[in-house]
C-alpha cells in the first residue's frame, strides 16, 4: 500500500484477490469522488472498506458509534439502496479507533450529515461496477442491464447474475468515477421507516455494552475521586476497604495539574473481583483531600454573579445598528416601549443509563481496550500517551453505548482503566456507580441570559439586546479560557429575527467544575431564553405568539451565518406553521389549558415544537407535543421520529427536573432521587412530522432538545398567566 | 436460597435462574444484580443506579418484578429467578415482538428492565389501562425517552396483535 505507483485497480486487486472478495476503499473525509478519480493509492488513502464476498455477504466498516440514534441501520440502508443490495446481506463491522477513518467522533449530529453522500456515492459506484462486470460476462451493453436486490439483470434476455458471482470479474474493471446517484423517487430504503437492525439484540439483553465486557483474568475497579475539581489526595486510610471480602488492592491515581482535559481526576481505586466488592471497598475508604481553589464554588453565589454579569454591558459579538441608542431614545418617547427579562438555567448532568464503562488490558507492547465511547480516536491517543505507547500499539474496540448525550465523548474513564491495568499488570474494568457519574460529569454549563427589546410606535420590534454568560467548555482544555468561545453561534448571534438593531454580548464567567457539551449544547440555554422572550414580546405586542414568531422572522431569505448548509427563513417558518397546524394551534382550550410554541435552527436543521399543557391547582400536566423537523434528506424515517420523541422527552426532563448544583465546590446531587429524570407518568404523547425536502441531510440527534423547554414555559404562560424564567420547574412546585 | 454446608465451612448459595440451578460462593448481602452479571455472566440485566431508582436491573422472582440491585442473594429463598434471557425461549415473548415491531429501543440499555417490568404487569393485568401502565412503568427510567413507544408496545402485546 505504500507503493505510490500502485493504481487503485491494483489496490482493489491486491486486497480483493488476497481475501477472495471485492474490496472497495472509500475515503470518509474527502469524499469518494476524489478516490475514484485518483490513480495514486497514497492520495486515495482509503479508510473505509466495503467488502463483497462471493456468497453475497456485503460488509461495511462503520466508523460511527451506536448510542441510540440507530446509525448502524441508517448506514446499511444508505449503502444497500444505492448499491441495489439485499438489505439482509449487508453486515456492519464496528471500526476500532483509528485516525485513518477521518473524523470518528460521534457527536454534533454529524454522521449522516457529513457521511451520507459519501456512502451513497460508494454504493452507486459498486452497483455500476457490478453492472459492468455482468455486461462484460454476457458480452452485452451495460446500459441494457440493471441491478436489483443483489442481482444484475438483463431484461431483454431474462439473464441474471448474482452479485457474489461477479466478484472476480469486477476486480478487472475500473471503478466508475462518477456514479449516478438515485433520484428520490427511486429510493427503496432511504427515507422509509426501517426496522432497527439491532432490535433483537436489544430486546433479548444480548447487546454488549461497555459495562458488559469481560476477559479472562480481569479485575474490577471503583474509584473515589476528588470531590472538587483539581483536588489532590491528602491522606488515605484504606484499612476498612481492604477488609471487605473480594477486595484485592487499593491504588492511588494522581490527578494532573492544569486544565481538566480528558484526564482522570485524582482518586483512589479499589480493585476487586467483582464490581460490587470494588464499590463497597470504595465506600469504605477514608480519604482527605486538598481541595484546591474551586472549593469556594457555590451555585447560589455563582448564580448571583452570572445575573449581575448579564445586567451590565458585556463584550459585543454582534452589533447591527445601535440597539442602545434605541433604548435611550425610548425613554423620551411615550409611544415606544422597552421590555426586558432575565433567564437562568442550572448545570445539567448527562446521566446516560449506562454509566461510563471501559475495560483495558495493557500488555508488554500493546494495549487493548473495549469501551463505550463516542470518541475512539481520542481514547486511543490519550491511552497511548498515558502508557508511553505509539497509537498503533493501542486497539480501541467500540461496544454499544448505553446512551451517551456527549458524556462518552470525554474518555477520562478509558484512561483510568488503562492506567490501572498498567499498574496491576492485569485487564481492568472500570466501574462507575451512578453517584460517580452524577458527581464527576463534564457538566452542561449553568447560564444567565438577559434580553431587552424595543417595540416602536407601529408595534414593531426595532431593537434586540441579548447578553449571555456561562462558564465555557473551553475551560476544560485551557484553564484561562473565559468568554463564550463559539457558543454564541448556537442560537444567540445567529437568531433569525429581522430586527434592525441587534446587539449580542457575552460575559466572561470562569469554570469551577468540568464543563462539557451535552446534547444540543449552547442552543439549550440560548434557545430557551430567546424563545421565551420572543413569546413575551408577543404578549407585549398583543398578537398571537405564532404570528409574532413569523412576523419577527420576516421575509424569506437565506441568513449569512453558515457556509456549509443554508439557513433559510422560509424553511424555519414552514416548520413553525406545520407544527402549529398539526397541533390545531388557536383552537379553543378549556380554562387552565394553554399552548406554547418555540422554534430553533440547530445543527443545521429546522425544528418547531408546540406543547399543550394544563396548569390546574398549581400542578402542571403536559398533554401533548407536536414536533416538526426539516432535516433535509432522511436516511431512516422511523429513526428520525424516534429521535424527535426521545429528544423531546430529554428537553422535557431538563425543563421539569434537571438541576445540578455545587456547594463548596462539590456537586450536591448523587443519584436519580435528587437528580430526577422524566418518567413515564410525566411523558406526554409526541406527534412528529418530518418534512420531506430535497435539501442535504442535516442534524437529527440533538435539534429537538432546545425548543421544548421554552415551548413548555410559553404554554404554561398561556394556561396560567405565569412566566417561569428559571428552570427546572420542579423548584416552583409545578411538578 | 438453599444453603449447603460443604466441608463444614463454605456457604454455597443455590439460585434457580431461568430454570437452571446455579451454585455461587458469594456473601449473603451481595445484590443479585452483581451475582448475575459478574459471577454468572448473565448480563442482560443492567446496572443503572444501584438504589432501586431506575429499574434497569429488573428481574422476576416467581413472576414478580423486583430490582435486582437492591435484592441481596441471601434474601432469596426458593423463588425462581427469571431474567431477560429467560423471559422466552427464542426471544419472542409478545412484549419482545412488540418492542421490535415498534422499534422501541434507542440505545437499548434500559429495555431489558422495561420489558421485565412490563411482563410482570401483563401477567397480572392482561388488559392494562393507561394508568395501570403508568403506575407499573414509572419506576423504570429510559434516558433516551422512548416512553411513548414503550406504552404503545405494551398495549400492542396486551392486544395480542403482534405477528
Amino acid at each position: 500500500m505504500k507503493n505510490s505507483s500502485q493504481s487503485r485497480r491494483n489496490f482493489i486487486k491486491s486486497i480483493g484477490l488476497a481475501s477472495g472478495a471485492l474490496v472497495i476503499g472509500l475515503n470518509s473525509t474527502t469524499g469518494l469522488a476524489k478516490i475514484l478519480n485518483s490513480k495514486d493509492i497514497n492520495k486515495i488513502k482509503p479508510n473505509l472498506w466495503i467488502t463483497l464476498y462471493a456468497n453475497g455477504e456485503t460488509h461495511l466498516i462503520a466508523h460511527r458509534s451506536e448510542m441510540g440514534q440507530g446509525i448502524r441501520t441508517s448506514l446499511v440502508a444508505i449503502l444497500a439502496d444505492e448499491m441495489e443490495a439485499d438489505l439482509s446481506k449487508v453486515v456492519i463491522q464496528q471500526a476500532t479507533g483509528d485516525k485513518k477513518y477521518g473524523n470518528q467522533n460521534t457527536d454534533g449530529s454529524r454522521s449522516i450529515r457529513t457521511f451520507g453522500t459519501t456512502l451513497r456515492t460508494a454504493g452507486a459506484a459498486v452497483k455500476e461496477l457490478l453492472i459492468q462486470a455482468a455486461a462484460q460476462t454476457w458480452n452485452l451493453p451495460a446500459k441494457e442491464c440493471h441491478a436489483d436486490s443483489h442481482y444484475v439483470h438483463h431484461k431483454a434476455t431474462g439473464k441474471k447474475l448474482f452479485y457474489g458471482d461477479l466478484v472476480n470479474k469486477a476486480q478487472t474493471i475500473e471503478l466508475p468515477t462518477k456514479p449516478t446517484l438515485k433520484k428520490k423517487s427511486e429510493f427503496k430504503y432511504i427515507g422509509t421507516e426501517l426496522d432497527n437492525l439491532d432490535n433483537q439484540l436489544f430486546v433479548t439483553g444480548k447487546a454488549v455494552y461497555g459495562i458488559d465486557t469481560k476477559i479472562d483474568g480481569m479485575v474490577y475497579a471503583s474509584i473515589q475521586r476528588t470531590p472538587v475539581m483539581g483536588g489532590e489526595l491528602k491522606s488515605m486510610d484504606k484499612t476498612e476497604a481492604l477488609k471487605f471480602p473480594g477486595v484485592i488492592d487499593v491504588v492511588e491515581i494522581k490527578g494532573t495539574k492544569g486544565a481538566p482535559l480528558f484526564n482522570p481526576l485524582a482518586g483512589v481505586a479499589v480493585i476487586a473481583g467483582n464490581s460490587w466488592a470494588a464499590e463497597q471497598g470504595k465506600l469504605r475508604l477514608k480519604l482527605e483531600w486538598d481541595e484546591g481553589e474551586h472549593n469556594q464554588h457555590n451555585s447560589k453565589q455563582y448564580k448571583e454573579k452570572l445575573i449581575a454579569s448579564v445586567k451590565k454591558t458585556g463584550k459585543a459579538y454582534r452589533n447591527d445598528g445601535d440597539a442602545y441608542q434605541v433604548f435611550t431614545d425610548n425613554k423620551s418617547n411615550a409611544k415606544k416601549k422597552t421590555v426586558d427579562a432575565l433567564y437562568y438555567l442550572p448545570y445539567l448532568a448527562h446521566a446516560p443509563m449506562e454509566t461510563p464503562a471501559a475495560l483495558a488490558w495493557v500488555q508488554k507492547d500493546k494495549c487493548e481496550v473495549w469501551a463505550a465511547t463516542q470518541t475512539p480516536q481520542n481514547a486511543r491517543k490519550l491511552v497511548a500517551k498515558e502508557l508511553g505507547f505509539k497509537e498503533e500499539q493501542v486497539i480501541i474496540n467500540v461496544t454499544f453505548l448505553g446512551a451517551a448525550f456527549g458524556r462518552k465523548s470525554k474518555p477520562d474513564y478509558v484512561v483510568e482503566a488503562a492506567k490501572l491495568s498498567k499498574y496491576l499488570n492485569k485487564p481492568v474494568k472500570i466501574f462507575w456507580s451512578r453517584e460517580d457519574d452524577i458527581k464527576h460529569d463534564y457538566y452542561h454549563s449553568v447560564s444567565a441570559q438577559y434580553h431587552k427589546a424595543s417595540i416602536d410606535e407601529n408595534n414593531q420590534v426595532d431593537a434586540w439586546l441579548h447578553r449571555s454568560d456561562f462558564p465555557p467548555i473551553g475551560a476544560t482544555f485551557n484553564q484561562a479560557a473565559r468568554g463564550p468561545g463559539s457558543g454564541l453561534s448556537q442560537g444567540a448571534t445567529t437568531i433569525p429575527y429581522d430586527i434592525k438593531n441587534i446587539q449580542v454580548e457575552a460575559g466572561d464567567a470562569r469554570a469551577h467544575v468540568r464543563i462539557g457539551w451535552l446534547r444540543s449544547v449552547y442552543s439549550v440555554f440560548h434557545g430557551f431564553s430567546t424563545n421565551c422572550f420572543i413569546d413575551e414580546l408577543a404578549h407585549h405586542r398583543k398578537i398571537d405568539p405564532l404570528q409574532n414568531q413569523l412576523e419577527l422572522i420576516g421575509p424569506d431569505r437565506v441568513l449569512p451565518f453558515n457556509k456549509e448548509f443554508e439557513f433559510n427563513t422560509a424553511r424555519l417558518k414552514k416548520v413553525l406553521t406545520t407544527a402549529a397546524k398539526n397541533a390545531n394551534w388557536g383552537k379553543k382550550l378549556p380554562k387552565g389549558h394553554g399552548m406554547g410554541i418555540a422554534v430553533q435552527y440547530s445543527f443545521f436543521s429546522y425544528i418547531a415544537q408546540v406543547v399543550e399543557v394544563s396548569v390546574i391547582d398549581g400542578k402542571l400536566k403536559v398533554n401533548n407535543i407536536n414536533t416538526c423537523i426539516d432535516c433535509g434528506l432522511v436516511a431512516n424515517m422511523d429513526a428520525v421520529k424516534n429521535q424527535m420523541q426521545g429528544a423531546g422527552m430529554f428537553g422535557l426532563s431538563l425543563a421539569m427536573y434537571g438541576e445540578i448544583t455545587a456547594k463548596d465546590g462539590k456537586i450536591e446531587q448523587s443519584n436519580f432521587h435528587d437528580y430526577k429524570l422524566l418518567r413515564m407518568k410525566d411523558a406526554p404523547h409526541i406527534d412528529v412530522e418530518v418534512l420531506v425536502t430535497d435539501n442535504p441531510s442535516t442534524g437529527v440527534g440533538e435539534p429537538a432538545v432546545p425548543p421544548l423547554a421554552p415551548a413548555l414555559c410559553n404554554a404554561i404562560f398561556a394556561a396560567s398567566g405565569q412566566r417561569y424564567r428559571e428552570l427546572p420547574l420542579s423548584k416552583y412546585g409545578l411538578c | 436460597m438453599i444453603i449447603n454446608l460443604i466441608n463444614g465451612c463454605i456457604l454455597m448459595i443455590k439460585l434457580n435462574i431461568n430454570n437452571k440451578v446455579h451454585e455461587v460462593d458469594v456473601p449473603n448481602d451481595m445484590p443479585l444484580l452483581w451475582v448475575l452479571r459478574d459471577i454468572l455472566d448473565i448480563k442482560g440485566t443492567k446496572f443503572g443506579c444501584g438504589k432501586g431508582l431506575c429499574g434497569a436491573c429488573t428481574v422476576h422472582l416467581d413472576g414478580k418484578a423486583v430490582r435486582s440491585c437492591t435484592t441481596s442473594v441471601g434474601s432469596i429463598k426458593s423463588e425462581k429467578i427469571t431474567t431477560i434471557e429467560g423471559l422466552s425461549k427464542n426471544g419472542d415473548h409478545a412484549l419482545q415482538q412488540a418492542w421490535s415491531e415498534l422499534n422501541v429501543s434507542q440505545c437499548g440499555y434500559c429495555q431489558p428492565g422495561q420489558i421485565m417490568t412490563a411482563a410482570a404487569l401483563l401477567s397480572n393485568k392482561t388488559k392494562p389501562s393507561d394508568k395501570d401502565i403508568d403506575d407499573a412503568m414509572s419506576g423504570n427510567i429510559c434516558r433516551c425517552g422512548t416512553y411513548v413507544r414503550i406504552k404503545a408496545a405494551i398495549k400492542m402485546a396486551a392486544k395480542g396483535v403482534v405477528s
